[in-house]
């Protein structure tokens, strides 16, 4: 049924309809609203066989899924940013235990300098974690994944992120087509683990390894995740059969069949990049591109399919590995392995620094004439960089960085773009 | 006062925990041929071990309680380490090792997930070190009284990390040298003004029972343990567990020291349900702190060069008071 | 596609006035799109809200940048925040107002940019005397349907129903009918 519904209630209404057992829930700016929407479901009564915990902290949180998928219930969670770090440990043990927990990731950057706006420096950080980690480029297909996640997880017995811009999805209210309880029930069936606490049948879980087995047991998740490449899109063709669209996937090329340049990136960003594509396309140029739906595993052979034709390929993150450039752009440098083309890199949107039509038009431009450095940070102001770095270069004594740059930049609130 | 008993020139009346002449019913958990053995033997534990002891006396007191319907969730730590070496595992019940500071929060999710598959029937223990219950574990602890959750948290307690070689935690209790609390300078050991009191932390909380257990009583500890998991709701018990390794006792003297610590006040015996102590085990034979810590290396400092009676009379006055706060003598006697 | 801001202060209903808009679009089986401008937003700071509607699903995810229509929730902005930063040379302003249009001092905007249709309504009076609460948005919702047709009051009477509890909404609605009959009057005449 169509709704207009803000995304975070989209996500909630569709956790709901996949018939969780146990929630858990930490507030954190941006995904607060889907746990709050989920918990009105289960206060309500209209979310049923549920328990719905409120913990202490985001580090409770997964712990306490931990505890309830490993008891065989189907379990829950969310975060963002500062509290996915704080649970760090827990991302790391769920994926060693092969425990089949969804977790909504309603991306926003890490601090310091706190920020509570987007980017993908959160989901970034456990990206080598053993999770499955997929993006939503619009918040239809942020419900349609958590449905296809729990599907997904089981299967493997592997746990999965689902991650969706903070506040640019979470809280945009658009149109979504809400599945009912049959269509969901008949592409999800009741879970079934692998491994189950159970006096009935004991096992013991969690034991230490050593070296003489530890290896085995690491490439054993590594494998799984690989197999994790063929079921993404046989899962995201069973979704289409029954919920008729197009959801999820490994990944979504747009014009570029023809193209030269072709722009590659994760998440909602995809929706803006269509625009100017369409835009450039009208005045004849050959450019198309690539939204990138599973990130981990990395799609290698499947983005080679997609951009391996063309002349120059764009990728555009919003995340940034300190010291050393892209982090989207080394998946995607390595698929073209063997492959000549030229490659950018452009980091935008960090910390929700807004990424126009303007900026994109511009930069595709300079792209298509090859003018572009190999690492560019989208929109910087620098002039402030500049004068921030002589600032630091004449005094020792200079002061927080980010509070110097902010006084620079004076009032904050007044500015729209 | 002791009533008067007949000479006994036979043990088979006695309560000696591991008697089978008794009646069956008036035997012990452990003294029963029909025990799970939840904790089997080919353990890695150190010979002496209180840990392994305290652990095998409760998980069988709570198996029989409900059953054999019981999961554990334990922390990192000794107890995880010694009894799961990769390919083996001595645990016969469902178990399940998570990190160090989660397992309250773990056995959490394990009671909701049994709650919502309609199989309450099956209880759970949380179980870890001191280090993992009251530092690190100690929020999601806290966590889970404060929510009531249906989990039973049993905390072995013998006042350092040991696992980790023997540094010290907010259980590490006045004087005690570890690795990070070196018995040098002018305040050797663990300094005055720290630690923490978990069981009283815990009644604070007000959940339905909290108690605390040696294995200088392992009756005592059974009896708790089975009262305890068959409540609903958040229970905590504390046990005092002696480490030879840890404490420099001798591995045979690890029930030896359980008891004087437990006979000179130092380790109160009680229980108490939301908040209020409802009983008490008293001290049969009261001993001074001497007799105590004379058998630890990690108290021999305070004897040697020279007799440090500021430490020691600091050390006994936590004794008396925890004996006049818990009404730990029969008597009005203070001074054993 | 037709995008509009919204400028107002916390606690002025910015972002509701957003969703009721999108969701009366919606209710016309149109697309639409509305977020916040997700600043800090404390009581009384100025806030904006966007939405977009058009007949294909809208991709675009960056702030309105070129609105066709400004709703200015508070007119004490009017001098302090460049309000009318990228607005269509035809686009069209309403202002909640209790003064006439002249003393807003917009004289120069109307110069620049003599095709901008510009309207003032007392919303917040509106409001106050239906809702008992100076929370302005839903009369210039209604407002703004009456002046640019790009929804019906019926449309903005059943969003205002689907967001807010009846207690709530019914005031809202009969704020939102004063409003739509008094703006349609001024659109007839300008």
């Amino acid at each position: 049924m169509l709704r207009q519904i803000e995304g975070s209630r989209a996500v909630a209404e569709a956790i709901a309809l996949a018939r969780p057992e146990v929630i858990c829930a930490y507030p954190i700016t941006p995904q607060t609203h889907i746990v709050e929407g989920l918990s009105e479901l289960v206060k309500a009564g209209e979310l049923r066989g549920c328990e719905f915990i409120n913990v202490e902290s985001e580090f409770a949180a997964l712990s306490v899924a931990i505890g309830a998928s490993a008891a065989g219930a189907r379990s829950y969670t969310a975060t963002s940013s500062q509290g996915l770090l704080f649970m760090a440990e827990a991302v790391y043990n769920a994926a060693g235990l092969g425990l089949p927990i969804v977790m909504t990731i309603g991306n926003r950057a890490i601090g310091a300098p706190i920020n509570i706006w987007n980017d993908h420096s959160d989901s970034m950080s456990m990206r080598d974690s053993g999770w499955i980690q997929l993006h939503a480029e619009t918040n239809q297909e942020a419900l349609d994944l958590h449905i296809q996640a729990f599907r997904l997880a089981e299967t493997l017995s592997m746990p999965v992120m689902v991650c969706m811009d903070g506040f640019i999805l979470t809280h945009a209210v658009e149109r979504v087509d809400m599945p009912t309880q049959v269509e969901v029930d008949s592409y999800l069936i009741p879970f079934e683990p692998r491994q189950v606490l159970d006096p009935a049948e004991p096992v013991s879980m969690g034991a230490m390894v050593g070296p003489e087995a530890f290896m085995e047991v690491r490439y054993l998740a590594h494998h799984k995740q690989m197999q994790a490449l063929e079921l993404i899109p046989q899962l995201a063709e069973e979704f289409e059969l029954r919920f008729g669209r197009k959801s999820g996937g490994l990944l979504r090329s747009y014009r570029c069949e023809d193209a030269e340049t072709i722009v590659v990136a994760l998440g909602s960003v995809n929706g803006t990049v269509q625009e100017v594509v369409d835009a450039m396309r009208a005045q004849g140029v050959r450019i198309g591109s690539v939204a990138i739906t599973a990130f981990r595993p990395f799609p290698l052979d499947a983005v080679r399919a997609a951009i391996g034709h063309a002349k120059r390929v764009v990728v555009l993150e919003k995340s940034l590995a300190v010291g050393l450039g892209g982090i989207l752009s080394d998946g995607v440098r390595k698929s073209l392995s063997g492959i000549q083309l030229k490659g950018y890199t452009v980091i935008a949107g960090l910390g929700g620094r807004n990424i126009t039509r303007a900026s994109l038009h511009k930069l595709f431009e300079a792209a298509g004439r090859d003018e572009l450095e190999a690492v560019t940070f989208l929109d910087l102001n620098t002039s402030v960089v500049e004068r921030e770095l002589v600032r630091e270069r004449l005094q020792r004594r200079s002061g927080p960085t980010a509070e110097s740059v902010l006084r620079q930049l004076g009032t904050v609130a007044s500015g729209i773009g | 006062m002791d009533p008067r008993q007949p000479v006994k020139f036979y043990q088979t009346g006695t309560f000696t925990v591991g008697n089978r002449l008794l009646d069956t019913d008036e035997r012990s958990v452990q003294a029963n041929m029909e025990r799970t053995n939840s904790l089997n033997s080919g353990h890695r534990a150190c010979q002496g071990c209180g840990e392994a002891l305290g652990a095998r006396y409760a998980l069988d007191a709570a198996m029989r309680a409900t059953d054999n319907q019981l999961v554990a969730v334990n922390a990192t730590g000794c107890l995880e380490v010694f009894s799961t070496p990769y390919p083996e595992t001595s645990w016969q019940i469902p178990w399940l090792h998570s990190l160090f500071g989660n397992a309250a929060a773990v056995a959490s999710g394990v009671a909701a997930a049994l709650k919502v598959r309609g199989r309450e029937h099956v209880r759970v223990i949380a179980q870890g070190g001191d280090g993992g219950t009251t530092d690190i574990g100690f929020g999601c602890l806290s966590g889970m009284f404060e929510r009531n959750d249906d989990v039973l948290y049993i905390c072995y307690d013998n006042e350092a990390y040991m696992n980790t070689g023997v540094q010290r935690s907010s259980a590490t209790p006045l004087a005690a040298r570890t690795a990070t609390t070196p018995a040098v300078g002018p305040h050797p050991g663990a300094e005055s003004g720290r630690g923490k009191n978990v069981p009283v932390i815990a009644m604070a909380h007000n959940i339905p029972y909290v108690a605390t257990a040696s294995v200088a009583n392992l009756r005592d500890l059974e009896e708790k343990v089975a009262r305890a998991i068959l409540i609903r709701g958040a229970r905590y018990v504390h046990i005092h567990v002696p480490c030879p390794l840890g404490w420099g006792s001798a591995p045979a003297d690890t029930i030896r020291v359980a008891r004087a610590a437990v006979e000179s006040g130092l380790f109160p015996l009680y229980e108490a349900e939301h908040g209020e102590v409802t009983g008490r085990t008293p001290i049969r034979r009261r001993v001074p702190v001497d007799d105590y810590l004379k058998l630890q290396r990690r108290f021999a400092h305070l004897f040697s060069p020279k007799r440090d009676d500021a430490r020691l009379g600091q050390i006994q006055a936590i004794a008396d008071r925890n004996i006049v706060n818990y009404g730990l003598l029969d008597t009005e006697d203070a001074r054993g | 596609m037709l995008q509009v801001r919204i400028h107002g202060r916390g606690g002025q209903g910015v972002v509701s006035g957003a969703e009721v808009l999108a969701v009366a679009a919606f209710l016309e089986g149109r697309h639409a799109q509305a977020f916040p401008s997700f600043g800090s937003e404390r009581m009384g700071a100025p806030v904006m809200a966007f939405c977009r509607i058009d007949d294909r699903a809208i991709r675009l995810r960056e702030p309105v940048m070129e609105p066709d229509a400004l709703i200015i929730q508070d007119a004490t902005l009017l001098h302090q925040v460049d309000l009318f930063q990228g607005l269509s040379r035809s686009g069209t302003v309403l202002v909640n107002s209790s003064r006439p249009l002249e003393d807003l001092g917009l004289s120069t905007l109307l110069e620049r940019t003599p095709d901008v249709r510009l309207f003032a309504l007392s919303a917040t009076e509106l409001a106050v005397r239906h809702v008992g609460r100076p929370v302005p948005n839903m009369p210039l919702l209604a407002a703004f349907a009456a002046l640019t047709g790009v929804i019906g009051l019926d449309s903005v009477i059943a969003a205002i129903r689907d967001k807010f509890p009846a207690r709530l909404a019914e005031p809202n609605v009969a704020a939102a009918c004063e409003a739509f009959d008094i703006a349609r009057k001024e659109a007839s005449h300008a």
